[in-house]
Parts: structure tokens; sequence; C-alpha cells
């Protein structure tokens, strides 16, 4: 059984699904959960539609339902979980009518997808941003782990959680240390004073015994002027961050703003400095990561082109230029200096990495294979099992930004096949199935509201308006509407989401806007007529 | 699934036609109105694309309720079934029944194959080009089509009514002039023309063996009301069944091995070992599929037999569904066959009320059923894996053996299929015991034979004889060749059998006396060309029919029966290029390759009688014939 939670694989993930089409065709039952029904859903045995941002009564109802119906597989949550009583007392008010209620998914529907998944052999729960880029996006991603520990469908051949990873290396970055409170190899920074102290010595540098900021908290520093100096590397936070007038405006406030990256996007366009860096796919030596942990090597083909440099050399070059000589070294030094101070990766030389195809962290010495389930060892015993796995008590809490009789329409944002993301890296190659932005809605609301397909309307949250072309969509409910960031040249979405964000992972709620839908021409709410509401100049209309 | 549908929408008609067979959509996800809950939830997946199987009689349903499949009907059709709207094409335009473009709602199917040809249907075919135009033209809501073999030879020239304007459905009629087609298309003054025509309900008697006494096969025919299961039982029905029961499954595989008794489809392949094969699969579900998709030119045998004893068929079926250890049978049955289709469907529906088919088959504690599925004009669907393709509601393409039946046929499950005929044989076994029927005919060749007398004979019909009677026995019973005429050739087997000649007649009839003498009994067909008959253009005819019919899949067939066709026309037309000698050397080398290397049966014999004629008959010797 394969549930997608969040999920539009088929379209974000198109070669993980190819996977999954395989499980379909040798038997296994697909369960989509998303407010749309999206190409992926159409593949499903059962598609349940919630209402954007419910995910938590969603699960919850169906743990509820999972304890209710003795379905709980409790040998292995008394021996690998606690907190099992506080959540089964928790998620008592959840019941099934609550969660219809709430949802919107009639209650058989997701009787019926509890007592699936607790009763499959083999499950997989595997989620997308659906689920994260919610102002509760941790409490999303728990109320899902808690549905694995009730029936035990984790560290088992065919049964676990997966987080669907949007680049082939989004792992890497995180196990690397590119989040704020870690150090390579996740080793905190501020709790553990052990690893900190390994990192000072290998480093010749004192390290800062607290967590630093991530993204979100970076805007509201730069809003409260304590960043004043930004260096953005392969990120294009312009047009990626919610809220995209504020985003803009905070860039530009910037004392000093430098951009390594390999196109000119429009973060670059606005930065003092831009350093062209090379394709790592292509163009440098060095390891990614995938969403199953496997670290990869990536072996260089070809130099980059013109001035552009390898990125180990850019980070050197402005070291040495800092005063600080940091050699010449190769991407297998620096991996090498990595393994010496990452214990989960410590196993993993170069030579080893090519010869097994790559190496599932955690991987402690050259003769551990590496770990094929992360967390198998919750079926071990004794000092193997490691410390248990919490069953977290979460509460639905609805989106930020509030429906009401101004702003009626639930807008929620994703990507296409076709695209990726700002369109930075997608947008040079052209495509039959790319159609441009548009305002997706569903056939009831175009008629409610008078529209025809490829009519431009105006489209208004609290925050921005866009004008973008209407298309009709029978994927979408009444109440629902969708847009992609793929072109924030022309339809700038962002200037409309709203940055209400999780403070625990700092991700924004792009999943979930009030928005208005009106006609060009009708009269704009401020009073000006609609031609001048088109699309600001600070979202890079030029 | 994620369908890519196309804008053109079904009619009320075509919606209706649909859901006739699939019942109401459920929601607004399958083609239903769109209601809230749809916003919701939606149910597809699995349980959708398991009905894929119901792709042919839901075209069936739209094709005789509107006379075409449009492109609204096939999207439709391919929203309530989850098929892409190409794939449920591609099945649409495979079958020569079904039509993608609109045509009129009455079609008058002439067959013009080799045993009408010797019977004036080119005749009938320039009447009706006079009275309708040039094939396909409509004509006040009617048209008509060449036809290949209609299976009706012993009634020859044979037309298909599809959707009979005078009768609301699909009517065969035998022995079709020009007024009785004109009148079944509705058009023209019914009363005017009362006399006596073969419809397919009033010419049984007529098509049964009309000299010596009826063998076993053939006992009820005639005799028992095919409509009434009281009357078969009166006359025996259901006595082998529960000899069957007290035998148990192996017990009933015991007598089958022990009556020698090889299959009469085509392939001589003993019964009693497939049955044993498949009962022994561990794999469940097994099925049992009994081939009536009798379409070689000159065969009619099956039809008959459906038409005058259905409940024999199902009681035969029942039989190897018990020894099998298989819960569901499927009869397939050709398109073209209208009436065997009612009697097979209300053959079933009675024993179905009466308990012979179901949960409890007649109260022993085993279960069966039969679902009847009707072909839609494709000869290829014979071919035992294309049938399990068709069932699934495929293209009715061959598959690769090995895997075969016993292990991956019908829904990749194991599977044993056998003709009508040798089905009916095992209600005689069980009569008799397996030994004694082996004392019948010869002992590699047991039991009695049905075949299939048409061409110039005196007296076209089904004979049943014992194995071991020889081919001029066999002809003389039929009083030879009409009008005292001299005999010229015979087609042996069928198209994909082989041209004999007056000096062969002394061929004992057995299976291993037609392989001494390099022939094959085939399906039965035993169809006699006297000295008038051309038979460059016989062979033609048999050339046509297998371009036309080959599937196309393979390369060796596709592209091998076009050619070999081009070969023989410029031999018929004495245009050969690089003189005749290079043009037989061609079509060796294309029989060559057309037997190595297609997949399946129909390539490997297409070349085989055109072969039999050049060596045989010595068509080309003297080039440019015609």
């Amino acid at each position: 059984m394969i549930v997608l939670w969040g999920s539009n694989a088929r379209e974000t993930h198109p070669i993980f699904f190819h996977h999954v089409l395989k499980g379909i065709r040798n038997g296994a039952r697909l369960y989509s959960v998303d407010p749309r029904r999206t190409s992926s859903a159409q593949w499903a045995d059962l598609w349940l539609g919630l209402d954007v941002g419910s995910d938590v009564a969603l699960a919850n109802a169906v743990g509820r339902e999972i304890i209710a119906a003795g379905l709980v597989n409790q040998a292995f949550v008394d021996h690998a979980t606690t907190g099992f009583d506080e959540y089964r007392d928790a998620v008592q008010p959840y019941t099934l009518e609550y969660a219809e209620r709430t949802t919107g998914v009639p209650a058989e529907a997701i009787r019926e997808l509890a007592h699936a998944f607790a009763r499959a052999d083999r499950a997989q729960l595997c989620w997308t941003l659906g689920i994260t880029e919610h102002h509760n996006a941790v409490d999303n991603v728990l109320a899902l782990i808690n549905l694995s520990l009730l029936t035990g469908h984790i560290g088992r051949y065919g049964s676990g959680l997966q987080p669907l990873r949007g680049q082939n290396n989004v792992q890497g970055g995180g196990d690397m240390g590119a989040i704020p409170n870690k150090l390579p190899g996740f080793q905190d920074v501020e709790k553990d004073a052990e690893a900190r102290a390994k990192f000072e010595k290998a480093w010749g540098t004192p390290i800062r015994a607290d967590y630093g900021w991530h993204l979100s908290e970076m805007f509201e520093a730069m809003e409260r002027g304590e960043l004043t100096t930004a260096y953005v590397v392969g990120e294009n936070p312009a047009q990626s961050e919610a809220d995209q007038h504020r985003a803009m405006k905070l860039l530009l406030g910037l004392e000093h703003l430098v951009v390594q990256d390999i196109f000119l996007t429009k973060t670059a366009e606005i930065a003092d400095v831009v350093l062209p860096a090379s394709a790592t796919w292509c163009e440098a030596e060095g390891t990614v990561t995938s969403s199953e942990r496997r670290v990869q090597r990536v072996r260089k083909a070809m130099d980059p082109p013109g001035n552009a440099r390898d990125d180990i050399w850019i980070m050197g070059e402005i070291a040495r230029r800092l005063g600080h000589d940091w050699g010449d070294p190769t991407a297998e030094q620096v991996w090498d200096e990595c393994r010496s101070l990452s214990p989960m990766h410590a196993g993993m030389s170069y030579a080893r990495l090519e010869e097994l195809n790559g190496i599932q962290w955690p991987c402690f010495d050259e003769n551990d294979p590496g770990a094929q389930f992360l967390h198998g060892r919750l079926w071990l015993d004794g000092d193997e099992q490691g410390p248990l796995a919490p069953i977290s008590v979460v509460h639905h809490d609805p989106p930020v930004d509030e429906l009401t009789d101004e702003y009626p329409i639930r807008l929620t944002t994703g990507r296409r096949l076709d695209s990726y993301n700002t369109g930075v890296q997608s947008g040079g190659f052209s495509s039959p199935m790319r159609r441009g932005e548009t305002l997706d809605v569903s056939p009831e609301d175009a008629e409610r509201h008078g529209l025809q397909p490829g009519e431009r309307v105006r489209v208004t949250s609290r925050r921005g308006t866009v004008v973008a072309p209407v298309r009709i969509d029978t994927g979408l409910r009444p109440g629902l509407a969708f847009m992609t960031l793929h072109f924030p040249d022309d339809v700038a979405t962002n200037l409309l989401t709203i940055d209400a964000t999780d403070p625990k992972s700092g991700t924004a709620e792009f999943k979930a806007t009030a928005i208005r839908i009106d006609k060009l021409d009708a009269p704009a709410a401020n009073g000006q007529p609609a031609e001048d509401a088109t699309v600001p100049a600070g979202a890079g209309a030029d | 699934m994620d369908l890519h549908l196309l804008p053109a929408s079904a009619t009320d008609e075509e919606r209706a036609a649909v859901d006739g067979i699939l019942g109401q959509p459920e929601s607004g996800w399958v083609g239903g109105s769109r209601t809230e809950l749809d916003g919701h939830i939606a149910r597809g997946g699995r349980a959708a694309r398991e009905q894929r199987h119901l792709l042919l009689p839901v075209l069936h349903a739209v094709q005789s309720r509107v006379g075409w499949i449009s492109e609204g009907a096939l999207g439709y059709v391919a929203q309530r079934l989850t098929i892409p709207p190409a794939e449920a094409y591609g099945v649409a335009s495979f079958y020569a029944l079904f039509s993608t473009e609109p045509r009129p709602k009455t079609v008058v199917h002439v067959c013009d194959d080799i045993a009408c040809r010797v019977n004036g249907a080119e005749d009938l075919c320039a009447s009706l080009e006079r009275e309708f135009g040039p094939p396909g033209s409509d004509r006040d809501g009617a048209t008509w089509l060449r036809s290949p073999c209609l299976g009706m030879c012993e009634a020859a020239p044979a037309a298909l009514v599809q959707n009979g304007s005078l009768a609301g459905h699909d009517v065969s009629v035998g022995v079709a002039r020009i007024a009785d087609l004109v009148r079944e298309a509705g058009l023209g003054d019914p009363s005017e023309d009362d006399a006596p025509y073969w419809r397919s309900e009033t010419r049984l008697s007529a098509s049964m063996q009309r000299g010596g006494s009826a063998g076993p096969l053939l006992t009820r025919v005639g005799k028992a009301d095919p409509t009434s299961l009281d009357s078969y039982r009166s006359h025996g029905g259901y006595e082998a069944l529960r000899t069957a029961v007290a035998l148990g499954p192996e017990g009933v595989i015991r007598e089958v091995k022990d009556a020698n008794l090889l299959g009469r489809g085509g392939a001589a392949f003993p019964t009693g070992v497939k049955w044993e094969a498949v009962a022994k699969q561990p794999v469940r579900p097994h099925f049992f599929v009994c081939n009536a998709d009798e379409s070689e030119p000159g065969t009619f045998k099956d039809r008959v037999v459906m038409e005058a004893d259905p409940f024999a068929v199902v009681e035969a079926l029942t039989i190897a569904g018990y020894a099998t250890g298989s819960e569901a049978g499927y009869l397939y049955i050709r398109g073209e066959y209208p009436l065997a289709h009612e009697r097979l469907r209300n053959a079933i529906e009675q024993c179905r009320a009466r308990g012979f088919l179901g949960a409890n088959v007649m109260g022993e504690g085993f279960a069966f059923d039969i679902e009847l599925r009707r072909g839609a004009g494709a000869y290829i669907a014979g071919e035992e894996t294309a049938l399990f393709n068709s069932i699934e509601g495929k293209r009715a393409e061959p598959r690769n053996k090995p895997p075969f039946p016993v292990t991956h046929g019908v829904f990749g499950k194991p599977t044993g299929i056998n003709n009508v005929e040798t089905l009916l044989n095992v209600l005689e076994i069980l009569r008799i015991g397996g030994p004694a029927f082996a004392r019948i005919g010869t002992p590699d060749s047991t039991g009695t034979r049905l075949f299939c007398l048409s061409g110039c004979v005196e007296r076209p019909g089904l004979y049943e004889i014992e194995f071991g009677t020889t081919l001029r026995e066999l002809l003389d019973q039929a009083g030879g060749v009409r009008e005292g005429r001299a005999l010229q050739a015979i087609l042996l087997g069928g198209a994909a059998g082989a041209f004999v000649t007056p000096d062969d007649l002394d061929l004992r009839l057995t299976f291993e006396d037609a392989r001494a003498a390099g022939v094959s009994l085939g399906s039965g067909v035993v169809m006699a060309f006297d000295d008038t008959v051309d038979l460059v253009d016989i062979v033609l005819r048999i050339a046509a029919f297998f371009r036309d019919e080959s599937c196309g899949q393979c390369v060796p067939c596709r592209v091998g029966t076009v050619r070999q066709e081009e070969a023989l026309r410029r031999l018929a037309d004495g245009r050969s290029n690089g003189g005749t000698g290079a043009d037989l050397a061609l079509i060796d080398e294309i029989a060559q390759v057309m037997r190595d290397a297609s997949i399946c049966g129909l390539g490997q014999t297409a070349a085989g009688a055109v072969q039999s004629a050049i060596a045989k008959l010595r068509l080309f010797d003297g080039a440019g014939s015609r």
C-alpha cells in the first residue's frame, strides 16, 4: 500500500512515480490525500480530498480509528515508542464525524484509509510540500509519523515514511550542516559540546554554541536591521519567498548582497556581486545524497564555461581574500575531512562509494554496508535499539489566512510536470506541455463568477494582487483555486502568499492563501481602475 | 490512471448504451453529474481498471444501438473503464464489426469468401452494387460490405445483416438472394416477395447431415428443442455431468486420457493432458474457456452445434470446469453468429436459473458459471492467446508462447481452452467410458469427427463420421460433386489447410494419415471445387483473406501476407518481375519466413494452402494463367 499525502508525485517526482506505477502494476494499492484530485490522485484506489490545512485533523482521526478498531500494532508500540497513552487521550475528540466536518472528507473514506493502512502487510507513507508548506508543518509531519508508529509501518522492508525531496541533493544539504542548528552529520550545535569541540579542533576556530537563523528568520532579522549582508548560494529568494513584495524590499535594503549561482536569477540581478558557479552535476566532482540517504558520487564531465568556477574554489578563494588560506583541496579531500568529523559518513570513502554504487547513511566505518532502513533499529533490542520513538500529541490548527466574505476562495500552490520552482532551471527549455501561469478554478466557481477559460482576471489576497488567465480544472472543487510559482516574471504568485511561518521548520504557508477573484472590468477594491492592477515592477515585471 | 480525454462528449443514446452494460456512473469522476461529494472523494484505481474486460461488451452495445462508435462515445467508455482513449480506439478499430466512422446503422455483410464464391457470391455483390451503390454507400440508412467467411458455407451465398431493420437485431441469411437482403435491410416491401429464403432460424434441419445416420455428437441435433433445458434433459442431457461428479475431477481426467481424445480445433493436442496440467496448477483461480470463435473459412460445425444443441456445450464446459478446478468459464463465440449467441445466452440463463450453473452446481457442492463473450469480427481471435486478450478487452493480438495458457492464460491465470467440438466429445466419453471411446475410430484417432462439406458438393452440410473413413466415402455421403461434374480439387482443413486432388480421395481421414500425407484435417473443412472453378481466383481470395486478417503485430506475417498476395497477383496476371520462376521462388521464401518466424499459427499457416496449390495443382506452370 502506498499513501501519497500532500504529494502530486506524478508531476513533481516523475522518476519516483515510475516506481510507484511499477508497484501498482504489481498489485499495490494507492491512496491519495490531497485537496486537489491531481494526476497522481487519478491513479489512486481512493482519493481523499481534504480541505487545505486540515491534515492534522484527518491524521488524528485516522489514528483514533486505528486505536478504536483495535488495529494498533501493540507489540511495536510497547517495544519501540513512548507517549502512546497521551496520544490516545489527545485524539479522543477526533472522531470520524468531527473529521468529516473539519476536512470535508466523508467519514467512511477516512475509516477505509485507517483500516487499509493498519491492515496492510507493507505500507509506505509519502509526503511532499503539501504537508510541509504550512504554518504548522512540523505538526503535520509528526501527525503522519504517529500513524506509522501506531501500525509499525516503519524500518521494515516495504514499510516506512518517505518525505519526497524536491532536488537530488536536498538531503545532502541538510546532512552537510546547511541548516542553522546542526553541524555536518546532524551533530547539534548547541547541545553537543563534544562534537563542537571536535570541529573546533579540526577547523582551528571557535564555534558559537547557539543556533543560527533559518531563512524566514533571516528575513525577520533583515526587517529588524540585524542582518545587513547576505551570501546566497543556489537559491532565488527574490522570487521563491512568500509575500514577494516584502522579500524584495528586504533584499533591496541589504547593505551587501552576494549571489553564487549558475544562472543570473532575479536575486542575482539585484546583487552587488555575482559569482558564476559550476553546474554540480556535470562540471564538478563531489557527492549528492538522495531521499533514501544514499550518498552517490558525481563526476565531472566538462569544464564550466567562461569565468564560472567550481564552488569549492570560489569558497576557498573568498577565505583566502579574508585572510585564511585553506589551500587548494580536491572534492575528495573535502569529503574525507567531512568523514573524519561526521561519524555517520565515516565509512564512505570514494572507493567504497564507487564500488557499492553509493551507500546509505549511517555508515560508521569501512566495513559497514550502510543502513537500508533508517529506523530498522527500532525493532531491535537493548542498546542496539537506541532511543525510543516518541508518539507526539499534535492538534488541528487551521490556516492563518482565514477565509472571509471578502477573501472567500482558498488558493493553494504547487508545481507542474514541465516546470521547476521559479522556472530558473526549467524556463530555458521549451516544453510542449507548458502553458504558462494560470489561475486554476473549479468549473463551478468559473460559472459562478462568469469566467471563461483564458479570460484574464484579477486575483487579490490580503497582501497583493496579480492578474492571471483562468483555466478550468475539474480536479478542483468549489472554493479551491490553484496556481504555480513557475512564471514569476509573468504572474508573481508569491505576491499573494502569506509569510506565516512554522516556527520550528521555518517553512512558510505557501499552501493556504485566502483570495478573491474579480473580473478585470469590475472596479478594483481600492477604487483604482482595473488597468492599474498589474504586477508591480518590484516583482520583476521588467 | 490520468486519462487525457478528448473534448467530444457522448450523446444521451451512446451513454444509455454504455450504462446499459455498466450501470449508472457512480460519481462525476466517471462521467456522472458532479456532486458536492465528488470534491472530496473519488474511487477508482484497481477496481476501475479491473473492469477493462467489459470493453468489448460495451463497444458492442454502442455499435448495435448507434450503428458506429463516435469519439464522444469512446471517450465516455474510456472514462467509465479507466482506459486511455487511444487504447480504446485501438480496440474499437481492431474488430471488423465495429465502425469508428459514421456509417448506416444497418449493414449487410455479404460473404465473398471461397465457399460462397463458387455459389454465386460475386453475382450477389453485383446485384447489391446496383441496388445500394458501391460497398459502404448509404441507401436510406442501410449499406453493404464484403465480408470474409461468415461460417454458413452449407448455405452459400451467405450474408449477415447487422442491426437488420426488419428484425431489429443481427440476422444471418443463407442462400441469400438480393430480394432477401433488401427486405432484411428494411428496404423494399416485406410482403412483396415472400418466397422462402434461409434466415438462420429456419435453415437448421437443412444443414444437418443428409446421408447416413447421425453419430453421437449430433445425436440431439434436430430432435431436442434447442431452447428448452427440459427437452435437453429428456434427451439424456446432464447425465454426463452426473457421471463426472461421481467420478470426481481426477476420474474425469482419467477417462478423457483413456479415451485418447485429441483436440478438434486444429492442433490435435491431447485433451486429457491439457486438463490434467491445468488441474495441477497451484496458482488460483483457474479458468476454462470454450473457443467458439470458429472463423476458419469453410468451417461451420461449431455454429450448427451451438444453434441446435446449445445445452450440450454448456454441460460439456461445466464438466471441463469441474475437472480442472475452474470456477469460471468463458464461452467466446464469434460475432457473426447471432442465432448461436442467442441460443447459448438462453441456455446459460436457464441453466443458471435451474442450478446447473452457479455457486452450487446441481447441489453437488462445486461452483461454476459461464460468461458468454461475443467476438466482433476478427479471425485471429480464434488463436487461443489472442482470444484471451479479446476477453480481457484488448486487441486480439496473439501472445508469445511460452508461457502457455496452462500456466498463464486469461487474466494471466492457469487456463484450459478447448474447441466446441472437442468439449462435446467429453459427453460421449463419460457416457460410454474412456476405453470404449478409444475403440471407436483408429488407435491414434479416436471417436468421430465433424466435417463441414461445402463448395461444389451435391448436399453441403455437416457430416459426422468415424475416424478412418476415406475422403471418397465422405464425399459420396454428400452426394459427390454436384450435377455430376468432375472434381478438380478439394480444400482440406480450411484456408490454413491444404489442397488435395482427385488422386488423394483414398486418403483415410485420421490425424495420422493426414500427417503422413503432409496435410491437416484442421477444423474439418472439406470444400470441393468442380472443373468449372477458377482455382487461381480461389487461391487469390485465400491470400487476400490472410492479408486482411493478419493482426499486424509481427513483421513476418504483416509483411509476408501482403507480399505473398502481391506475388500471386503478378503470377495470375502474367506480369511477374523477372519471370514466373522468380515470383515462385519469392513465394517459397516468404512462406519459409512466415512459418519460421511468425508469433502465432495464423502467420505460420498463411502460406500453407497457397503452397499446396502451387505444388499440387501446378497452378502457375503455364505463366500468365489468366
